[in-house]
């Protein structure tokens, strides 16, 4: 008999043991989580007072040989330990109760593992079994509302479409915000590539064992340059040894919009424009109102089906663990002609050799993506499309859809074309295919165990390439008869990683080290094919013949990489690390850059509650590192550079045209900006951890921002540039807590809150300071091309809004148009009487779930909320005035109904700019409901079965006006979104 | 045995991947892009940078009509940062000429004459001219002696690129003159200043007037003879042509008069070869270098080639509404029209008496309720300008098949100014010329419009006689880019004197501040660069 160790228990969590001992009786029995009723695998059963012991398989089932008198003990690391008396049965199922934040779980961390007790950095990782459930197409999704200080916001609700992911806010301005996303220990692409809307969608969120989600300095640091914005490590599902187990499970959803933007009604229009006719005696208007009442809104949406089916088989092929899965996801989008497919599969061997001394981890993920993008400017020319005319013409022209049309019959350029024709007559298809593979050798040396070699080849290689197809009859392109164009992509990322592990137990001075030393060379290649756009008719369009056929950007990062874990009498932790990086993006001179990190723990629990059977888990952590981001700027921005324009950039001179060399504005000098990030955590748990959390104090400063600031004209050959000059502050508190109110035989239930505050400031934004810059201006809106309603400025929230001050009529209430306050009391209103009021981005973000298991059922909340965020309402801006539905080029349009509040005329630039339109978009947004029912064996008892239902998106609370408070735009301007539809599953899983 | 072989496989790869890790991997250029030295490489190289030199007067990126702009900084590359469009907007929209339906942030405060040093236009231009300068100034550089002999390049390539280094120049004082005029100073940078290193200075109005003068004089020799450029490039007769008008506008300037000098230069190109082309009406059409005879320097642009939304593309939209075809544009944009102050210099606006009077198309007339301005937001109130048509007058095909795109070139120095120039100069005093040449000059003006010649008394040296002057100017170069300076140099511009439609934001028109005669440095350019002072008033 062997005794296991844990940790590899845990590792390899389907590790199958049958164990023979002297028994009496053969009890069997299934061991299963009291939350969901699923499978509790790699539970160790053990006969009290004796040796004898098993593990359940991986269908939670295990047989082992007891005296009728018995006591069985349950342990695991992930449950609660339970004694149950044999009392002469043979059969005996148990539910065990999920122990929160187990200190004995494995938590996948940079460039290794590590056990949660043992963790001094700031460090969320998440499974399989708390994923948000129901039916989720891209992995980022799992996350929404789990972890504290991760912000996941989806676009929209578009079918396979993408989310913004920001890990304690962002910490650049002009760089990428996005966090650097690891899967199976290969750093991806970050740019995604054409003809995805999410880059992350080729990854099936059914793969996926854990996420774990890096936030401080002394977890992301040993990723060096790319770290600042945090680490998102993706691992997939593994193999064990056994029998071969499998599973299938399937899920069928329908989702419909659950809300329509309020606009006014054909009526309202027709009185409206009637009553404005007979005020002005202009006829023009009332002239074009058609007798129709057309809800636009209902002729794009529909109702969607979505199937997702995936099969996976895990055990060993002879001594080899391996796991194979096939997916297979069709899903309709709400906006009619949207739909995302996808096949995915993924093997993952585990083989070991030479008496376990080597270690071959063999992980490879393919998914075929097929998407059907919907013109998605048809949502809102659906909310401004006149509700009067009706959806068909009578002539059949373009394509019989009704247009605008000038008076020689050719539709108005500049008019609101049909929103279902935008719809039917494009057809905008793309097929991306993505394989990553990689393989790990971990060698142990024979001649000292201690020590490890680990060999990491990875790729991720994709290509995208799709048709983008107008139709000749679509009044969008009537000019060239249409419009197809092609085009293609592919992507090429390499990773060599090659490291060396050392690992000691001192026992004499009670202290343990861990060592990593490490070099990794990872390459990105783009490779770009450029092709011209044809009519339907086969003619090319003038203009865009591609100035070349292909390009190729690359870049490249070259690293070395050190790390030293100490631990002195288990109490006291120490964890310092060290990242040289050295990046293409910068010159020579500029670019190599040092990443240090150290972190301290003090368990806290060991050191003074020790014997305490309250205090559970106490412990203190202490964490500074710096961290460099890089990503989200050109790759050759440091050079000089000569580009060549296109061919309708080009110049006569005498009979000939001549094409253009510009040179590029560039600062030689350029370098990552760098983040430095405190962090002081405490971890806890009381009561056998029924209560556990943990609370993160952090602020991270960020500076030599990679910014584009102006520069003095005529000092570079732009006037802006990017350059490293700001400083930028991110402080903020973290809390989650984890709780078990009732663990009983038959019900359990599970209650865990997560709230995050976080300020962002930027605190210089110029090389010289000069008290009167005025900031940078950002976020466009409408009312004309190029007004902005933010600001870039000292002391202030990134994309703070710069309104003026509306006036309000004492007795009526409402806003006077274009009148605010002279606020500098200039007595003239100028830009000077702007001021700075509310901000995009959230206080507070926050996460609540719960489960509640009885018996066989099980049912699931999650919800998320902000408060502190504000929006600019831009459908009100421009569609509630008059000058939107009687557009001056003669044609009607919708509008807001806030028109009916206001009555404004739209025809001052200003008033786009004013307060009024500012609104608190603070929500609270209950995600999901689900519930299961778990069947148990079937079939024979060949198989068992759980039947799951769900609702995503039931309701949103919210002050906000506007369709939707939850915005994934930085700057906080909302338009109209893709509406995230309310989606109803059913879905059925079956072990095997 | 078989851990040993392992071992070495392991040893072996990481030594491999050690050694190909070396740094030099990590210089990394692009593949489409060039490196100064390869983009100067020949003769070829030069010329597509000289191209670009010119190409920044008509087009706004290096992706027509627009897509990779020259200019960032959150400024709209179709309106704001394109050099025609912005002329017309400072030159003409505070004027009587020119007036503006639009929302599009301050551009209402062009007419209203109320800006201020935070408008995006103004930035806009600000960094049009000097962002031609840097360019000019890079390729002074590249273009020297020395450079070309380091890269071979000798013989009839090195001759063309010398001589192009005198076009570069005056491109050079022409942009620094649009400074002169619209900002009284400038960011002033040479070729000695190389780029991204120090802060660049600034040149007083007066200095800069010194300089673009003695620059244009220290070229004339080095250009090639007037009329005998290539179409689109720059001879003699561009640099007698504006020192020419930046001799008359002298006063203003410099508050020293030059009025003799006006009339030398202004002598010198009509002495050139240049003559009117027969149709007035046809010198603003798709095909009009058919007209070139008349330019000394025009921007070409072509609806094909040359696109962009800040060229003579911007004229046949923006004046455009449901009459676009009359525009030979498939869409208007509705938003620029005239006042009655423009329609009040003609005798009647039918274009019978004079055919520069292009305000009719079958949409919108010439009545009193069309010219009147009375919300100044309609699209439908105002006068229509029908003087660049993307139509050409030989009636065959333009070259944008979508008619989305203008043909039409821009003609910045036309021979009408430089006669207009010679009979102000003399009405003003100055010598070398007389009043009968003058009379004659401005009677060929006269007589090609099919307007009724003036006789003597019309233009005599009095008020009335300027005023003469300057109404003609207005009819023959309305929409042309010179009203404001005009009505700067007769004290009109901001005071009470003349009044139009909406000057200064009242429907009547109202005097403002004298400040306006010139506009404020864009406050961000002094922020990021504290050399730069500003203007009083601002």
């Amino acid at each position: 008999m062997r005794k296991i160790p844990k940790v590899l228990l845990v590792s390899f969590s389907l590790l199958l043991f049958s164990i023979t001992a002297l028994a009496q009786n053969v009890i069997t029995g299934k061991v299963t989580d009291s939350k969901d009723g699923s499978p509790a695998t790699g539970v160790t059963i053990t006969v009290k007072g004796t040796r004898t012991a098993t593990q359940t398989t991986a269908d939670g089932s295990f047989k082992i040989n007891a005296p009728a008198t018995a006591v069985l003990v349950f342990t695991s690391v992930s449950f609660v330990t339970r004694e149950v008396a044999t009392a002469g049965k043979t059969a005996i199922d148990v539910s065990l109760v999920q122990s929160n934040q187990q200190l004995n779980e494995v938590v996948v961390v940079a460039y290794g593992t590590r056990r949660r007790g043992d963790l001094t950095g700031s460090v969320t990782s998440v499974s399989a079994k708390d994923f948000q459930k129901g039916n989720i197409n891209s992995s980022e999704q799992l996350l929404i509302g789990k972890v504290p200080g991760l912000e996941v916001t989806t676009g929209g609700g578009s079918a396979g479409g993408g989310s913004k992911i920001r890990i304690r806010s962002g910490s650049s301005l002009n760089a990428s915000n996005d966090p650097l996303i690891v899967i199976d220990g290969v750093p991806v692409e970050s740019n995604g590539i054409a003809g995805s809307a999410n880059y992350l969608n080729t990854i099936n969120p059914n793969d996926i064992e854990s996420i774990s989600i890096l936030k401080d300095a002394s977890a992301t640091a040993l990723y060096g340059s790319r770290a600042s914005n945090g680490v998102i490590i993706i691992t997939t599902k593994k193999g064990s040894k056994g029998k071969v187990k499998y599973n299938f499970n399937t899920q069928t959803s329908l989702a419909k919009t659950s809300d329509q933007v309020d606009v006014l009604s054909a009526d309202q229009i027709r009185s409206i424009i009637t009553a404005d006719a007979a005020a002005t005696g202009n006829n023009t208007y009332k002239n074009l109102l058609g007798t129709a009442n057309t809800n636009w809104q209902d002729e794009i949406y529909r109702s969607a089906l979505g199937n997702d089916n995936n099969i996976s088989a895990s055990g060993a092929v002879g001594n080899i663990p391996f796991r194979a899965s096939l997916g297979y996801l069709n899903q309709n989008g709400v906006l009619k002609t949207n739909n995302f497919g996808r096949v995915s599969t993924s093997l993952n061997l585990s083989p070991k050799f030479l008496d376990d001394h080597l270690a071959v981890n063999v992980a490879f993920k393919y998914a075929h993506t097929n998407n059907r993008f919907a013109n998605e400017g048809a949502i809102g020319s659906a909310v401004s499309f006149d509700p009067t005319q009706p959806v068909r013409n009578t002539t059949g022209k373009y394509g019989g859809y009704y247009e605008w049309l000038q008076t020689d019959g050719k539709p108005i350029d500049l008019a609101t074309r049909n929103p279902l024709a935008l719809l039917q007559l494009r057809n905008n298809t793309s097929d991306v295919n993505r394989m990553i593979g990689n393989i790990q050798v971990d060698y142990k040396m024979h001649f000292l165990p201690d020590l490890h070699l680990l060999l990491n080849l990875g790729i991720d290689n994709a290509d995208g390439k799709g048709n983008d197809n107008t139709d000749s009859t679509s009044a969008t392109n009537y000019k060239t008869a249409g419009r197809f164009s092609y085009y293609s992509q592919k992507k090429k990322n390499t990773l060599a990683d090659v490291s060396l592990f050392y690992t000691k137990d001192l026992k004499e001075i009670k202290s343990k080290i861990d060592i990593l030393l490490g070099h990794s060379y990872q390459d990105f290649v783009t490779e770009v094919t450029n092709y011209a756009a044809y009519g339907q008719n086969g003619v090319l369009i003038a203009g865009t013949t591609p100035t070349f056929v292909t390009d190729k950007p690359e870049y490249r990062l070259e690293s070395y990489i050190g790390r030293v874990n100490y631990t002195l009498n288990n109490k006291y932790l120490l964890t310092a690390s060290l990242r040289r990086d050295a990046s293409s993006k910068f010159s020579k001179d500029n670019r190599i850059g040092y990443f240090p990190a150290a972190a301290l723990a003090w368990k806290l629990k060991d050191e003074f509650f020790k014997s305490s059977n309250l205090v559970s888990d106490l412990k203190l952590r202490l964490s500074l590192g710096v961290t460099g981001q890089q990503d989200g700027i050109d790759y050759y921005s440091y050079l000089p550079r000569y580009s060549q324009s296109n061919s309708t950039a080009q110049y006569q001179f005498g009979n000939s045209y001549y094409g253009f060399l510009r040179p590029g504005a560039y600062d030689a000098n350029l370098k990552w900006e760098t983040t430095t990030t405190t962090n002081l955590g405490l971890d806890f748990g009381f009561n056998n951890n029924r209560i556990s959390g943990s609370i993160d104090l952090y602020q991270k400063k960020t500076k030599d921002l990679l910014s584009v600031v102006p520069v003095a004209p005529g000092s570079n050959f732009d006037i802006t540039l990017l350059t490293n000059v700001g400083n930028m502050e991110n402080k903020g508190v973290e809390f989650a807590i984890n709780t078990i109110p009732v663990a009983t035989k038959n019900l359990t239930w599970n209650f865990g809150f997560n709230v995050t505050y976080n300020q962002s400031k930027i605190t210089n934004l110029l090389k010289q300071p000069d008290p009167n810059f005025k900031g940078i201006d950002v976020s466009n809106v409408g009312g004309g091309l190029t007004n902005t309603i933010g600001k870039y400025i000292v002391g202030y929230s990134p994309f703070v809004f710069n309104v003026y001050k509306q006036v309000y009529d004492k007795t009526t209430g409402a806003p006077i148009e274009n009148l605010f306050e002279d606020l500098n009391r200039d007595g003239q209103i100028t830009t000077d009487d702007r001021y700075l009021y509310k901000k995009p981005a959230a206080d507070i973000l926050f996460g609540i779930n719960t489960q509640v298991s009885y018996k066989k059922w099980n049912f699931g909340l999650a919800s998320h909320g902000a408060i502190g965020n504000y929006l600019y309402n831009g459908f009100n801006s421009n569609n509630g005035v008059l000058r939107a539905l009687k557009n001056p080029i003669n044609f009607i349009q919708n509008g807001s109904p806030d028109y009916m509040n206001t009555k404004f005329s739209g025809t001052t630039t200003n008033e786009y700019l004013s307060d009024y339109y500012i609104q608190n978009a603070s929500y609270l947004k209950l995600d999901n409901i689900n519930i299961g029912y778990n069947f148990g064996k079937v079939i024979h008892n060949k198989a068992s079965l759980r039947l799951t239902a769900s609702i995503q998106n039931v309701f949103t609370i919210t002050k906000y006006s506007g369709l939707d408070p939850e915005n994934a735009s930085s700057s906080g301007v909302d338009y109209t979104i893709y509406p995230r539809p309310r989606i109803y599953s059913v879905g059925a899983n079956l072990d095997f | 045995m078989k851990n040993k072989m392992i071992n070495k496989i392991l040893l072996a790869g990481v030594i491999v991947l050690t050694v190909t890790s070396c740094a030099k991997k990590l210089d990394l250029f692009p593949q489409n892009d060039l490196t100064p030295e390869k983009a100067y490489a020949n003769a070829t190289g030069y010329k597509s940078v000289l191209a670009k030199i010119y190409g920044t007067l008509a087009i706004t990126g290096n992706s027509g009509p627009a897509g990779a702009p020259d200019i960032s900084g959150g400024l709209d590359e179709g309106s704001q940062v394109a050099f025609i469009r912005m002329l017309f907007n400072c030159e003409e929209l505070p004027t009587d000429e020119a007036v503006v339906a639009w929302n599009d942030q301050t551009i209402k405060d062009f007419h209203n004459l109320k800006w201020t040093a935070d408008d995006p236009f103004l930035k806009g231009i600000y960094a049009r001219c000097i962002y031609d300068v840097t360019l000019i100034n890079e390729y002074l550089r590249e273009a020297a002696d020395a450079k070309l002999a380091e890269r071979n390049i000798s013989g009839t390539d090195a001759d063309d690129i010398k001589k192009s280094r005198a076009e570069a120049r005056f491109l050079r004082a022409f942009n620094y003159w649009v400074m002169l005029d619209l900002f009284g100073k400038s960011t002033f940078i040479t070729e000695a200043d190389a780029v991204g290193t120090a802060l660049p200075g600034e040149k007083s109005r007066a200095d800069l007037f010194t300089y673009i003068e003695s620059e244009l004089k220290g070229i004339e020799s080095s250009l090639a003879a007037a009329k005998t450029a290539e179409y689109g490039r720059v001879d003699q007769g561009a640099a007698w042509a504006l020192l020419a008008r930046l001799y008359l506008n002298a006063g203003v300037y410099t508050g020293t008069t030059r009025y003799t000098d006006a009339i030398t230069y202004a002598n010198k190109v009509i002495g050139g070869g240049y003559s009117l082309y027969a149709d007035y009406r046809k010198v603003f059409m798709a095909d009009n270098d058919k007209a070139k005879n008349e330019f000394m320097f025009a921007i070409n642009c072509d609806g094909l080639r040359t696109q962009a939304y800040g060229n003579t593309t911007f004229f046949v939209h923006c004046a455009s509404g449901d009459d676009h075809d009359e525009y030979g544009v498939s869409g208007g944009w509705y938003g620029y029209r005239t006042t009655k102050g423009l329609a009040d210099l003609f005798p009647d606006l039918s274009g019978n008496t004079d055919k520069r009077a292009m305000f009719t198309t079958t949409k919108y007339g010439t009545g009193a309720a069309q010219m009147a301005l009375t919300d100044i937001s309609n699209f439908d109130q105002g006068l229509h300008v029908n003087k660049y048509k993307n139509i050409r007058s030989d009636g065959g095909p333009i070259s944008d098949v979508q008619r989305n795109f203008a043909d039409v070139d821009f003609p910045v120095f036309r021979l009408s100014e430089m006669y207009l120039i010679y009979a102000e100069a003399v009405l003003r005093g100055g010598t070398g010329g007389d009043a009968a040449t003058a009379l004659t000059y401005i009677n060929l003006i006269r007589a090609r419009a099919g307007a009724t010649p003036f006789v003597a008394g019309d233009l005599s040296p009095t008020a009335t006689g300027l005023q003469n002057i300057l109404n003609e100017r207005g009819r023959e170069l309305y929409w042309e880019g010179h009203r404001r300076t005009d009505l700067i140099r007769y004290g009109q511009l901001t005071t009470g004197t003349y009044l139009w439609q909406w000057k200064g934001g009242v429907s009547s028109g109202t005097a403002v501040d004298t400040k306006y005669n010139i506009f404020p440095i864009p406050s961000t350019n002094r922020t990021s660069n504290p050399n730069l002072t500003q203007n009083a008033g601002y």
